[in-house]
């Protein structure tokens, strides 16, 4: 695990394939996130820092981990910034840098609630597991 | 022997930045046929014309090539000024060293060489040049409006005004087009109508104006001052003549249920009817669609009350064909469908309108009779929610969405925003914005009215989803100055829905041959000197159709437009383009192809009599170009497989001495 290991905002692009310069800041995203009250940075908070190169704060921030994978704001979004894309994008470079898995399956069925949709296992999967 | 000179322009430094414009003459100086180059800093102003008139004075030249912009810039300029010292205007030659150089060349190496080989390619279709003369055709004094909203009225009215005759073509029943859907208008809130409806009887009644209202143009043919056009007279059932807009048969038609498009569907009106109270020209109009006399075959009532006789159901669609001079767009707008945003809700309640609908329910004349009523109870409602840039601003068309700014509707949704307000003052009115766009003559003003004396809520920020629940609408918002997510319990939601072109208008620039940009505004001849004028000789644009705008620059433009016309029509003769094809009957084989693929219709076939070497005749079919009607546009010259086809001024023989040129 390499501790002085950085991202810049080039590979954010590289991973996401998403130009967060074409946001126009209508805020349209962030109405629309149903984790929004979860969030620390809002989407299009979360934009605009990746814009201004301000990855470090956001591979720390919790906005990482609280997104649902919901893709309300890439369905909204009109401009094609796709916030979810760059959020994936931090969160994959995180666990890059971590290496492990956040998620063991093991732990799961103890965490399972019955009204839990299915959907939700597989995102989480996708989200906290290398 | 030609004598060719050549004038190597600087244009300040848009081009000597990237070339080296003195190597540019010292290169073509070395040109066989080149007997004088130079360069200078403007050849284009006066002193640089006159080093170009003196020289052909001086040293006897048989051709000249200016290294310029692009011709479409200055041919015109330097043709006037070798014509005005006696030298055929087509023995000039321009190498665009701008446009297609200097302009998309950071390397000066590269970018001089690049110019030196358009140089040489010019001068080698210089020295095959022929002069040419162009003939005249006379003009035809009547103008085309295309398109009877306040563009076309106002362009119309200008004509006349002139002293020209002018026909309207409105597609609709009545003329008057949006803005007679218009309650109040920005940015002093005088009523529409009041307006409008002094207009529409003025072009009612001007002698000069003639309305084909319900009529489509089908078919366009000819050119600048000589255009055919044919015009669809759709069957209105109600003969125009004899109606005289009493209304009874409006009254006693038993189908009451049609979607009134004046009021957008909010309300119904019988299938005869007459659009509005102040319609021009104020006649009935049968609708095919639903009248039982003509689907089923029972009813006949309307014809029964018309004191006048004017019901026919038997009316047919006609089409009657007509010569102008001049013809102009004023196609106008229409309000994009907004049913794909499903997230505002608009398919699921009737109490999420757009702003077009929320006009026509504060109209006095409007479904409600001018009362605020939400379309659901009508209840009035206390909170209502405006949303701006509905399907403008994006770059996903997907659901629709429009790359571009609809430009109006930051103002007339203040203006909604006010009235509302004067009206009822109690009410809560919640503005999302991304940006407020008021520039304008008292525009920001006006918005700011808004907010400081009425206390309308401008929120930077947008909503995220709109959900119908126990007849209020709920609004989930973000507020990004605030950094909050809102939810907003409203009445009704206002959709500040983007503007597209008239659904129409495309199929009318292909009959027109005008151009449009990809959204299908039409586009003009040049964006800022030429605004008015498509790059389609004798066709001009009127109002919306070219983009968006409001009222105050879509009369502007109007007059702009019919200034345009006037001054074509004022011209007893128009001189032609004599770069005209032309066929070597000898080569030519009578196979229709050039026929075909000539977008102008300019080619027809004759069958001519030839000599043969043994002295008997043969008769062949052999193409004939109509010079009045060809573009040179040159795509029978490359489609011709014999050869026969030629480009007066562009010729095989001058296009292949260029590809010589630039091959050396
Ligand atoms: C909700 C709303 C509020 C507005 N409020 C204001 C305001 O307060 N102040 C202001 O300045 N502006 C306002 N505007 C803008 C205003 O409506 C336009 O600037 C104006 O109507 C443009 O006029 P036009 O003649 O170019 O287009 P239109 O009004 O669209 O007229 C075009 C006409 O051409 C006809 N037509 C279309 N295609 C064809 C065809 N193929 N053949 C024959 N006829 C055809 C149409 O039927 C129509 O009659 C508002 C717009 C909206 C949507
Ligand atoms: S994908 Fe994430 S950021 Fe986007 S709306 Fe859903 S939860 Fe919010
Ligand atoms: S919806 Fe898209 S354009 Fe709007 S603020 Fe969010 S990322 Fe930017
Ligand atoms: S004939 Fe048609 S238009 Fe006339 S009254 Fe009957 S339904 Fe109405
Ligand atoms: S150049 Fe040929 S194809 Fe083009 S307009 Fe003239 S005749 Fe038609």
């Amino acid at each position: 695990m390499a501790s002085n290991y950085t991202v810049t905002p080039e590979e954010i692009l590289a991973i996401s394939g998403v130009n967060p310069r074409r946001c126009m800041k209508c805020g349209r995203c962030t109405a629309t996130c149903p984790a929004f009250a979860e969030m620390e940075y809002h989407p299009h908070q979360f934009v605009a820092m990746v814009e201004s190169g301000r990855i470090g704060e956001l591979m720390n921030s919790r906005s990482i981990y609280r997104c649902l994978s919901c893709m309300a704001c890439i369905e909204r979004c009109p401009r094609q910034v796709d916030p979810a894309r760059l959020i994936e994008a931090v969160r994959l470079a995180v666990e890059r840098k971590q290496g492990g898995n956040h998620l063991i399956p093991d732990q799961v069925p103890e965490r399972l609630e019955p009204d839990m949709p299915q959907q939700l296992l597989v995102s989480a999967y996708r989200k906290y597991t290398k | 022997m030609q004598k060719i000179g050549v004038f190597v322009c600087h244009c300040g430094t848009n081009i000597a930045a990237t070339v080296d414009v003195e190597a540019v003459a010292e290169a073509a100086r070395h040109v066989p046929g080149v007997v004088y180059a130079t360069d200078y800093t403007y050849m284009c102003s006066q002193s640089g014309q006159d080093l170009i008139k003196d020289a052909v004075k001086k040293y006897g030249l048989t051709g000249v090539v200016v290294c310029s912009c692009s011709p479409r810039m200055h041919e015109k300029t330097f043709r006037k000024a070798v014509d005005s010292v006696g030298m055929n205007p087509y023995l000039l030659e321009i190498a665009n060293i701008r446009e297609q150089c200097s302009w998309v060349h950071k390397d000066k190496e590269i970018g001089t060489k690049k110019a030196i080989a358009l140089m040489k390619a010019a001068v080698a279709k210089a020295e095959l040049d022929s002069p040419l003369t162009a003939g005249e055709t006379p003009v035809v004094k009547r103008a085309l409006v295309i398109g009877g909203g306040i563009a076309g009225m106002q362009t119309a009215l200008d004509i006349a005004d002139a002293g020209y005759d002018v026909d309207i073509v409105e597609k609709n029943p009545t003329i008057g087009g949006k803005m007679a859907q218009l309650d109040k208008t920005f940015p002093t809130l005088d009523c529409s109508s009041c307006i409008v409806t002094p207009k529409m009887v003025e072009v009612g009644q001007n002698e000069k104006i003639h309305i084909y209202s319900y009529s489509e143009v089908t078919n366009v043919s000819g050119f600048v001052g000589n255009f055919k056009v044919t015009i669809k007279r759709k069957a209105r059932y109600v003969d125009e003549t004899k109606c005289t807009g009493c209304g009874l048969c409006t009254e006693k038609c038993p189908m009451k249920k049609v979607p009134n498009e004046f009021n957008l569907g909010l309300n119904n009106r019988s299938a005869v009817y007459i659009p509005f109270a102040q319609a021009v020209p104020k006649v009935a109009t049968i609708d095919p669609n639903y009248c039982l006399m003509l689907n089923k075959g029972v009813c006949g009532l309307c014809s029964k009350v018309c004191g006048a006789g004017a019901i026919n159901y038997k009316d047919t669609d006609k089409e009657i064909e007509v010569e102008y001079g001049a013809i102009v767009a004023a196609t106008g707008y229409e309000i994009m469908d907004v049913s794909k945003y499903d997230e505002y809700a608009y398919s699921q309640s009737p109490d999420v309108v757009t702003s077009l609908e929320y006009e026509r329910l504060m109209n006095a004349a409007g479904p409600t009779g001018g009362e605020l009523l939400r379309p659901s109870d009508h209840k009035r409602p206390k909170t209502i929610v405006f949303v701006q840039c509905v399907g403008s601003r994006e770059c996903d068309s997907t659901r629709g969405g429009k790359p571009y700014c609809s430009k109006i509707c930051c103002m007339y949704t203040a203006k909604h925003a006010m009235l509302t307000k004067d009206h009822y003052p109690d009410t809560d009115i919640y503005v999302f914005y991304i940006d407020v766009r008021t520039p304008g003559k008292n525009f920001d003003e006006f918005y700011r009215r808004a907010v400081e004396q009425y206390g309308v809520h401008y929120i930077k920020g947008a909503v995220g989803k709109v959900t119908p629940e126990n007849g209020k609408l709920i609004v989930q918002a973000s507020d990004l100055l605030m950094n909050e997510q809102l939810t907003i319990d409203a009445d009704m939601v206002v959709l500040a829905a983007a503007i597209e072109p008239s659904h129409s208008a495309r199929h009318l620039a292909t009959m027109l041959t005008a151009s449009m940009d990809t959204n299908d505004w039409f586009t003009e001849a040049h964006p800022k000197l030429r605004p008015v004028e498509s790059p389609t000789a004798g066709v001009f644009l009127s109002g919306v159709c070219q983009g968006p705008k409001d009222i105050p620059e879509t009369v502007a433009q109007a007059g702009a437009a019919a200034s345009k016309v006037i001054g074509l029509l004022s011209k007893d003769k128009l001189a032609g383009n004599p770069c005209v094809a032309h066929s070597d009957e000898m080569m030519c084989t009578g196979c229709s192809q050039c026929a075909d693929v000539c977008p102008y219709g300019a080619i027809t076939y004759v069958d001519k009599e030839f000599r043969m070497r043994d002295r008997t005749t043969k008769v062949r079919r052999v193409a004939q170009v109509n010079p009045a009607v060809c573009q040179g546009c040159g795509a029978c010259t490359v489609t011709c497989p014999s050869g026969a086809m030629d480009l007066n001024g562009f010729s095989n023989s001058e296009i292949m001495a260029e590809v010589d040129a630039l091959c050396r």
